[in-house]
């Protein structure tokens, strides 16, 4: 019997690897836009910033063929529980983006009617900072998603 | 059956009362009978649930009895109710008998935060409302609080501000626009609006350092003067979008599809908006010519020659002309702006309102002091109320102000276009077909920001 010449675990990982791949070129973003960023995740999407040039240009309707959530805006309390519906109904694997200031932790308006961030909700793996982010800002914070997933720091 | 109604109608007013008068509020209501009997925890848990459509007009039961109707919820995330509007549909076949929006799932909060802000903080609170149109819920927060303060502004600054609204407008039609065919499927019109919006969006973003929610008309004036090379930047844009809105005429004015969606689609007629306060773009499609810049001018506006385009339908296509003719108004009324901009100050010389000039601040303790003291305590407003409107892209954008003579408003209250126009929404979608209500919708342009505030 011959000696095996690779270390065990080599499938395995490269296996992840192409996996990591997979999930980054084709990550489709539900739609779930709720107030000013949802304007700039529009013109990220539209002609001039061009968010297909990541393979990323298809916003799904229906969050049952979407990989990503970006909470685009302010999160008030009576859109809370339709926020864990979308994100309970997307199939795994799944990831979280909070856009903007108020997203990330209620912005500007400490009061009684909006969520002080949304990660009281669902998990978030990327805080895109801004009020609002500008496309150049979401965009980065989607390509640092698409890097800590090839990493395999957020692999799923 | 009548008579079983009359039984639980009768039931309800018990119940409601507490006595045998009946009330003539939940008699006059269709509601009340069907849908109040229900315990209060569960006529909630079925409102939410969305398993029922309450509406003051009562249903005609000619039309359809109720077992043949359905019920159909959209929203509040879906992608064609520009933002987070959430509507009930009343079904029979696919014929809208009743509809009813619901709102308030974008409810900020904004005027009770405008109560803890100074005046020189309002713009940075109610900039965000209205978030297609920042410049104009600037502009009519600044303009309550001055005509509280009793100032003049200097003619520059006016006319900074005007240059920035009818940017803002050009800017937000195109939005419409373009959310307006990705609604009904003209999806490149989507592409191109926001395409066009970029170049007036990177103006703003060079002159106040944002490209929405820019806190730069202020109480006093404009925040900062017009960036050196202004004049290219405004000619760089009359210049590249003109042509490009012959391509937009070209791409839906007579295209069959976009005419077949749109002609006699989502009609109201001018009675009806009347009594519903319905005001902008969907007012003058109906055929009146109301037009706040023309009714009660504001910033020098009467100085300017523009148009005001009117429709003849009240359909869905009517509002978009309009759309389209006040973009090309608002262009030259920028032109004409542009070419007749004052020199001198940006902002008001009253230091009671105004921080001093930055150089002051760097030779006088004063002036330091004085810009410490207006940044963080504010300035004072004399004790009143005063409301003031303008006509955003929407419609009549009014700011009611109270001031107890203190730093910071008593109360802040925005009458906010959308929000009344929405109410003509069961209007327009009543007995037509459901495919059209993407089409009714967007034609109404609403921003839930501006609803919910």
């Amino acid at each position: 019997m011959a000696t095996p010449t690779n270390p065990p675990g080599f499938l395995l990982a490269n296996l992840d690897k192409v996996r990591h791949w997979a999930q980054t070129r084709s990550m489709f973003p539900v739609t779930f836009g709720l107030a000013c960023c949802a304007i700039e995740m529009m013109a990220t999407g539209a002609g001039h910033y061009d968010l297909a040039r990541f393979g990323m240009e298809v916003f799904r309707a229906s969050p049952r063929q979407a990989d990503l959530m970006i909470v685009a805006g302010r999160l008030s309390q009576k859109m809370a529980p339709v926020l864990r519906q979308v994100y309970d109904q997307m199939p795994e694997p799944k990831w979280v983006i909070s856009m903007g200031a108020c997203a990330s932790t209620g912005g500007m308006f400490n009061n009684y009617a909006l969520v002080q961030g949304v990660d009281q909700i669902v998990p978030v793996d990327i805080y895109i900072p801004g009020c609002p982010p500008g496309p150049q800002s979401l965009m980065h914070g989607i390509l640092t998603l698409h890097d800590k997933i090839m990493s395999g720091e957020l692999a799923r | 059956m009548t008579d079983q109604k009359n039984r639980d109608k009768h039931k309800v007013d018990l119940w409601l009362t507490g006595t045998e008068e009946p009330s003539w509020l939940v008699e006059g209501t269709d509601e009340g009978a069907q849908k109040m009997a229900l315990h209060e925890t569960e006529r909630r848990r079925a409102d939410q649930e969305g398993l029922s459509v309450g509406d003051d007009r009562v249903l005609d039961e000619e039309i359809a009895p109720d077992d043949e109707l359905m019920i159909v919820n959209m929203g509040p995330q879906h992608p064609s109710t520009h933002g987070v509007l959430r509507v009930h549909i009343e079904l029979e076949g696919e014929i809208i008998r009743r509809s009813k929006p619901i709102i308030g799932y974008l409810h900020t909060g904004m005027e009770k935060t405008g109560e803890d802000l100074t005046w020189l903080q309002g713009p940075t609170n109610v900039t965000r409302m209205d978030y297609l149109a920042p410049f104009h819920n600037e502009l009519v927060f600044s303009l309550a609080v001055e005509k509280l303060l009793g100032i003049d502004l200097p003619p520059r600054a006016e006319a900074i501000r005007l240059l920035m609204t009818e940017l803002n407008r050009v800017s937000s039609h195109l939005v419409a626009l373009a959310t307006n065919g990705m609604d009904i499927g003209a999806l490149s019109m989507m592409l191109y609006g926001f395409r066009d919006r970029e170049r007036i969006l990177a103006f703003f973003e060079k002159t106040t350092g944002l490209r929405m929610n820019h806190n730069y008309i202020r109480p006093g004036g404009v925040a900062a003067d017009l960036p050196p090379g202004w004049q290219e930047d405004i000619e760089f844009i009359l210049d590249k979008i003109p042509p490009r809105m012959y391509e937009y005429e070209d791409l839906l004015k007579a295209n069959p599809i976009w005419l077949g969606r749109t002609r006699d689609v989502g009609v109201i007629t001018l009675e009806e908006c009347l009594a519903l306060s319905v005001t902008g773009p969907t007012l003058r499609a109906a055929g009146s010519d109301w037009d706040l810049r023309k009714v009660f001018p504001y910033s020098g506006i009467e100085n300017f020659q523009f148009e005001v385009p009117v429709g003849e339908h009240g359909d869905v296509y009517d509002r978009y002309r309009i759309r389209v003719e006040e973009i090309w108004q608002s262009l030259s009324l920028v032109r004409q702006i542009a070419e007749s901009m004052p020199d001198g100050d940006y902002k008001t010389d009253d230091r009671k309102v105004a921080p001093p000039p930055r150089a002051r601040i760097d030779e006088s303790m004063e002036a330091l002091i004085h810009h410490f003291k207006i940044y963080t305590e504010g300035f004072q407003v004399p004790e009143g109320e005063a409301y003031v409107a303008i006509e955003s892209p929407r419609g009549e954008l009014g700011a009611y102000v109270v001031s107890d003579g203190g730093a910071k408003p008593l109360r802040m209250h925005m009458r906010t276009p959308s929000f009344a126009n929405l109410q003509a929404l069961p209007v327009m979608m009543a007995d037509s077909l459901i495919a059209d209500t993407v089409a009714t919708i967007a034609s109404l342009d609403p921003v839930l920001g501006d609803v919910d505030r």
